[in-house]
């Protein structure tokens, strides 16, 4: 096997390249925006997610109030105690859910690690109230707390913030396609239905 | 080492195509509603970040420092991807590519593995190589179905199925078990998601390709819309990733270049619904066995070309595609090969690497230089610059300039505008100018005074732009 490593390596060792310059980065690693949450619920609502909001105090509320009447949420081992609202049955992934469990789930309750105010993109990296990549995906109602802290306006802010090691899922509205006609169809293969509570 | 299939075997020179397809005015008609829709979401998209031209110069100086440095990146990506749990393999051309799949698939006892859309897979013809091994390969993305079902070709980079209409989706969706019953996009959508699901919960392996690969972190990038990707990359136990060696980034901090650039070039959307991002094996996490494939295919070859070589910039986005008028009128599969539009003109005949093909030495004549594609281009490739590069490389390559190449480049004028090619349509002679060996001094109507210039025809670039902006869509 060693030598198509070494024949691909050789072939362009073999070509005479120009040195390259340090790649120019004067374009906007930091934007500013005066409300980043309000700028944050308009773009995900553009892709035609639901936003609500939440004062810190009132979350478990405001969870109660979305999950009212849905039956079986599946959520991470780690969630805080008080998203665990009553009028729900929970499933959690300790020990770890089944595929065939996460199919009969009515939904999943997340938080997530940092969210892109200017893209409307909320990043998972499978940490504290996330889970395995699994919980969120295969459930066709996905609702996902985000905190103000964890908002930031711009993609490079972002990817400055995320620890590379972990599994990331950038989610920018619910699972949709423009495969027919060019023309953008929500609800394929990952969950149909994301709502985002933000608590700011 | 055989024939490399980025190029389809037994397909027509453009100019034949491109005269079988103009007679399709189905095809014409899909193709120039969805083109016309995506270019204007585009713009919008692009002109949301004030930044925009200094991101594109960022992007194209990345890709340039990873062509310079190939090797070393290279050789970092494979450490890091080791480190974390996966295994690297190198594949010099399709064939060894395809071998080291099927070995993998096989070793996991599995007969069908599910895929992700992936351009790398389709230039190396895996999914055929895979059945010729017994191997069943399930395409997920809703336009690869379309394709794969109605055993058609791809036509699009980003949206394979371009060239089909709700209309004919249903019908081809009618051969699923449990079909359609409207050509409502929601309802095709469903018959899909349906079809589909019990193929990525039954699956031992999945296959993907990789927008990105960062050497300093073993990072793998997929960029996606509808979440097969997602059921692709978490729910089998064993992932093998086909990735082209151009794919590879230096650093961690380069994505936040790549991940603004690609969407609002591609879908028009300030981000695509999902991007997955994962480092070798995850404990407890997703796939347990993950292999990294790394593949050349043409692509040193192409980096030996000094001119050529920018084509590896290439982030897959279709933006030149969009707005290529040739494209627009020829569509994909008129090129063939799966790298259509401007960027196939260039890509397909370099991987190939063989200009004594007739069909790949016809690809550098569909464009009418026009320059549209640079201009949207989001890692600057000068196509219009390597276009005629090539065209010179045809002509040294035959020793002489063939009638066929002349009728192109003439067609290629008159395809660049809406005003002459409805007048060659009329007088009915674009086809004759497309047949093969057409006689170019016999042209019946007033453009014929071209017909004694040089390789590309003279076009007045600066005014046909502004035409062409006033005038399309
Ligand atoms: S050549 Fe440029 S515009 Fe065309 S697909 Fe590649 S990156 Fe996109």
């Amino acid at each position: 096997m060693g030598s198509a490593r070494d024949e691909i390596l050789g072939r362009i060792r073999a070509v005479e390249r120009p040195e390259s310059p340090p790649a120019p980065r004067d374009y906007d690693r930091v934007r500013h925006a005066d409300d980043p949450v309000a700028l944050l619920a308009e773009r995900i609502a553009d892709y035609r997610a639901t936003v609500y909001r939440a004062a810190a105090r009132e979350l478990p509320y405001r969870i109660a109030e979305r999950l009212d009447g849905r039956g079986t949420i599946a959520a991470p081992a780690d969630v805080p105690g008080e998203w665990r609202v009553p009028g729900v049955s929970w499933l959690t992934d300790d020990p770890p859910l089944g595929v065939s469990d996460l199919e009969e789930a009515d939904g999943v309750l997340s938080g997530c690690a940092v969210a892109i105010a200017e893209t409307g993109t909320i990043v998972l990296d499978a940490g504290r109230a996330q889970g395995r990549r699994v919980l969120t995906l295969v459930p066709d109602y996905h609702l996902c707390v985000v905190h103000a802290d964890q908002i930031v306006v711009s993609v490079p802010e972002a990817i400055e913030r995320l620890d590379p090691a972990g599994p990331l899922t950038f989610i920018s509205g619910p699972s949709a396609t423009s495969d027919i006609e060019l023309d953008r169809v929500e609800g394929v293969h990952g969950p149909r239905t994301l709502e985002v509570l933000l608590a700011a | 080492m055989g024939r490399n299939p980025v190029t389809w075997l037994g397909s027509p020179t453009f100019p034949d195509a491109a005269r079988r397809s103009l007679g399709d005015t189905q095809l014409r008609g899909n193709l120039r509603k969805a083109t016309t829709t995506i270019r204007g979401k585009r713009e919008s998209a692009v002109a949301e970040l004030d930044d925009w031209e200094q991101l594109r110069r960022a992007g194209e100086a990345v890709k340039d420092d990873v062509l310079a440095n190939l090797d070393t990146y290279l050789e970092r990506l494979e450490a890091a991807v080791s480190e974390r749990g996966g295994v690297v393999h190198w594949a010099r051309d399709a064939e060894e590519a395809n071998r080291i799949v099927l070995d993998l698939v096989r070793q996991e006892d599995a007969d069908e593995v599910v895929k992700v859309k992936s351009m790398a897979t389709a230039e190396i013809g895996l999914n055929e190589a895979l059945a010729d091994g017994g191997v069943d390969a399930i395409e997920t993305d809703l336009a690869e179905v379309i394709v794969q079902l109605g055993e058609d070709r791809p036509s699009h980079i980003l949206v394979p199925a371009i060239h089909r209409n709700r209309a004919e989706i249903k019908e081809i969706f009618a051969q699923m078990p449990d079909p359609p019953d409207s050509d409502d996009p929601r309802a095709l959508a469903e018959a899909a998601r349906k079809y589909l699901r019990r193929k990525f919960l039954s699956a031992k392996v999945a296959i993907s390709g990789a927008n990105f690969g960062v050497a300093d972190t073993g990072s793998i990038v997929v960029v996606e819309s509808e979440g097969n990707g997602r059921m692709c990359l978490t729910l089998p136990e064993t992932l093998i990733t086909v990735m082209g060696v151009e794919k590879v980034l230096p650093r961690w901090q380069d994505l936040e270049v790549f991940l603004q650039l690609l969407p609002r070039s591609s879908t028009a959307e300030r981000m695509n619904p999902y991007t997955s991002i994962w480092s070798g094996v995850t404990p407890g996490d997703g796939p347990q066995k993950f292999h990294l494939v790394l593949l050349d295919n043409g692509r040193t070859s192409t980096l030996a070309d000094e001119v050529g070589r920018q084509a590896l910039r290439c982030i897959r986005c279709s933006a030149c595609l969009n707005v290529c008028p040739v494209y627009e009128r020829t569509g994909g599969q008129a090129y063939g090969s799966v790298y259509p539009g401007p960027i196939g003109a260039i890509l397909a005949p370099q991987l190939a690497g063989d200009l004594h093909d007739e069909q790949a030495a016809s690809l550098p004549y569909a464009s009418s230089l026009c320059g549209a594609c640079y201009e949207v281009c989001p890692v600057r490739i000068n196509i219009p610059e390597v276009l005629t590069h090539l065209r010179a490389e045809v002509v040294e390559a035959k020793g002489k300039r063939t009638p066929e190449a002349m009728a192109m480049s003439a067609a290629a004028w008159v395809f660049g505008s809406r005003r002459r090619y409805e007048a060659a349509q009329k007088a009915g002679s674009l086809t004759r100018l497309l047949a093969r060996g057409g006689n170019l001094s016999s042209l019946p109507w007033p453009g014929s005074k071209w017909t004694d210039t040089r390789d590309a025809p003279v076009v007045p670039k600066e005014s046909f732009r502004t035409w062409w902006r006033r005038n399309r869509g």
